[in-house]
């Protein structure tokens, strides 16, 4: 799939700018950002949804403006909001789709039984949606995009609003989808999410690629190996964060506590003791693709 | 088989879950209408004159009007509420889309449903007619389908209309101020000579007049020739006309 100054507009308002981006056959790319930030617009110009305002687009190696029945037969679709049928059983829910696709009708019955299998749905198979839990629909929801087994999927977010079981039970399934060889696209605006399932991602930021890499490379381009977290009595953080800046890279001050981006998190830590400063809590860690995405996007609300 | 019939395939999938209900609203319906309306207040009206409904009993009057009502508002509610559930409530068009159906796939099969319904309730309505006696000719067999294009003349429209509402409020006006009247003021209930003078012409000029003639004209065995087929004429225009329609609305609604 390739994109190259990618656009696209709702009247005024101009959703992606511009954008450029290449995705291999296989692997797991994500498009992160915060909301609005353009990675669902992206998504539904990717899955022919949507026809693009400017820039060129290919997806496995058509035109989506041209091709579009002929690409979708090819890529499953996990749209952010459930599409599904909720008076309609589950089982009927996943037959149905395969027949929007044209699968013959023994073959697709066959094929809904391994899915309702993959989705840890069988036992649920004859009831009805509606009473299902949010985590069991959007297991539905990713099932029934594998229904015509795509060579690309598309996960508009898939795991938001899960408790950390179904999240993880989704991420194994995925995983499982990644080895099988199929190209996996995914949104989200959870960072563990991205840094757990993508080979590489972009960082979207008002319609525009903000940096791009693997989650490796996004975090020794754009942040520090590791962070120090120091959080002081009441109001002083703006007065140490001054007095200790040189001891790394980079200081951010928050309300609540002051981050030190540096490459030896416990030397810093020493060096910040050995200042006289008395932090009431410490915490050396990681640098992770969250302090990159908030080094990048900044940390006001966007909406 | 081709993609607009796998998006009706989808409609009779859940009509097997409703079709119970469905089926015993639609045989009561003509069954209620006749016996209340058709018997009782027909026995009232025969006992006066009946040269105003052409010399025939009121029930054999009456029979074919509502014949062509039924047709509209099966054709008309289908075309409302179905549809803003396949835009908002269910999504069931999203969905469609996101596979290898178009947006004319999508109309085209759900149009083929609603088809579907109007032909059922309007079969179901001949044979209770059959069944009260009010079918003295032969030519009614040709009222089915005047009675199916009635309602497809208002479906295809209803939809286009349909598909750019954001509510479903503005559903209840369209019954309050367009369905209804036409439903009571169209010829079903009784002659549109009955009305002052301009609003003769208003009536005799409405889509539905053009339903309950052609029908009452069938099923009397009077199917009256060059007036029948400028009804028709004026019932296929209007269905093609909304096709055209919702084609346009379809795709401003689902493709943005």
């Amino acid at each position: 799939m390739q994109a190259r100054r990618l656009t696209k507009c709702f009247g005024e308002f101009t959703a992606v700018d511009a954008v450029d981006f290449d995705i291999h056959v296989g692997e797991a790319f994500g498009f992160l950002g915060a909301n609005g930030a353009g990675k669902t617009s992206t998504m539904r110009m990717i899955a022919c949804l949507s026809p693009i305002s400017g820039g060129t687009l290919q997806v496995l190696g058509l035109d989506p403006m041209r091709d579009g029945p002929q690409i979708r037969s090819r890529i499953g679709l996990v749209p952010q909001d459930d599409t599904l049928d909720l008076e309609l059983t589950v089982r009927d829910n996943l037959y149905l789709y395969g027949r929007y696709f044209g699968l013959p009708k023994k073959q697709l019955r066959e094929r809904v039984d391994e899915l309702l299998e993959f989705a840890r749905l069988t036992e649920r198979a004859d009831e009805r949606v509606d009473p299902l839990s949010g985590g069991m629909r959007r297991r539905l929801t990713i099932a029934r995009a594998l229904v015509s087994s795509p060579s690309l999927v598309i996960l508009d977010e898939p795991t938001t609003g899960l408790d950390p079981q179904a999240r993880h039970l989704l991420w194994d399934r995925l995983y499982r989808l990644k080895r099988e060889g199929v190209t996996l696209v995914i949104t989200t605006h959870y960072m563990d999410e991205a840094e757990q399932l993508c080979d590489r991602l972009v960082v979207m930021d008002a319609g525009r690629i903000a940096a791009a890499g693997s989650p490796r490379e996004l975090i020794e381009q754009w942040s520090t190996r590791e962070v120090v977290e120091l959080r002081f009595e009441a109001e002083g953080h703006q007065v140490h964060g001054d007095r200790l800046a040189d001891l790394a890279e980079r200081v951010e001050v928050l309300p609540d506590r002051l981050l030190l981006y540096t490459d030896e998190g416990d030397a810093t830590l020493d060096a910040v003791r050995s200042r006289g400063a008395s932090p009431i809590a410490a915490l050396v860690r990681r640098s992770t693709l969250e302090d990159v995405f908030l080094h990048l996007t900044g940390r006001s609300l966007v909406d | 088989m081709s993609p607009a019939l796998r998006a009706y395939q989808y409609n009779l999938l859940a009509y097997k879950r409703t079709w119970r209900g469905s089926l015993t609203t639609t045989f009561l319906y003509p069954v209620l209408y006749l016996a209340a309306i058709g018997v009782g207040l027909g026995h009232l009206i025969d006992h006066g004159s009946n040269k105003a409904v052409g010399g025939v009993p009121y029930l054999w009057f009456l029979a074919p009007g509502l014949l062509a009502g039924t047709a509209m508002q099966i054709g008309a509610n289908e075309s409302t509420f179905p549809v803003m559930a396949g835009i908002k409530w269910l999504k069931t068009y999203f969905a469609m889309l996101a596979t290898p159906l178009e947006v004319t796939d999508v109309l085209y099969g759900h149009l083929l449903w609603i088809l579907t319904r109007v032909t059922l309730a309007s079969g179901v309505f001949l044979a209770v007619m059959t069944a009260f006696h009010t079918v003295p000719s032969a030519w009614a067999v040709a009222a089915f389908p005047a009675a199916v294009l009635t309602g497809a003349a208002f479906s295809a429209p209803v939809m286009a209309f349909s598909a750019t509402r954001e509510t479903d409020r503005s559903f209840v006006v369209l019954y309050r101020f367009g369905i209804v009247p036409l439903f009571l003021f169209s010829g079903t209930f009784f002659p549109v000579t009955q009305l002052p003078g301009w609003l003769q012409v208003v009536a005799r000029c409405t889509p539905l007049y053009q339903g309950v003639s052609l029908c009452r004209g069938l099923v009397l065995g009077r199917p009256g020739g060059w007036d029948a087929l400028g009804h028709a004429g004026y019932l296929l225009v209007m269905f093609a006309g909304g096709v055209l329609a919702a084609r346009v609305s379809y795709r401003r609604r689902l493709v943005q």
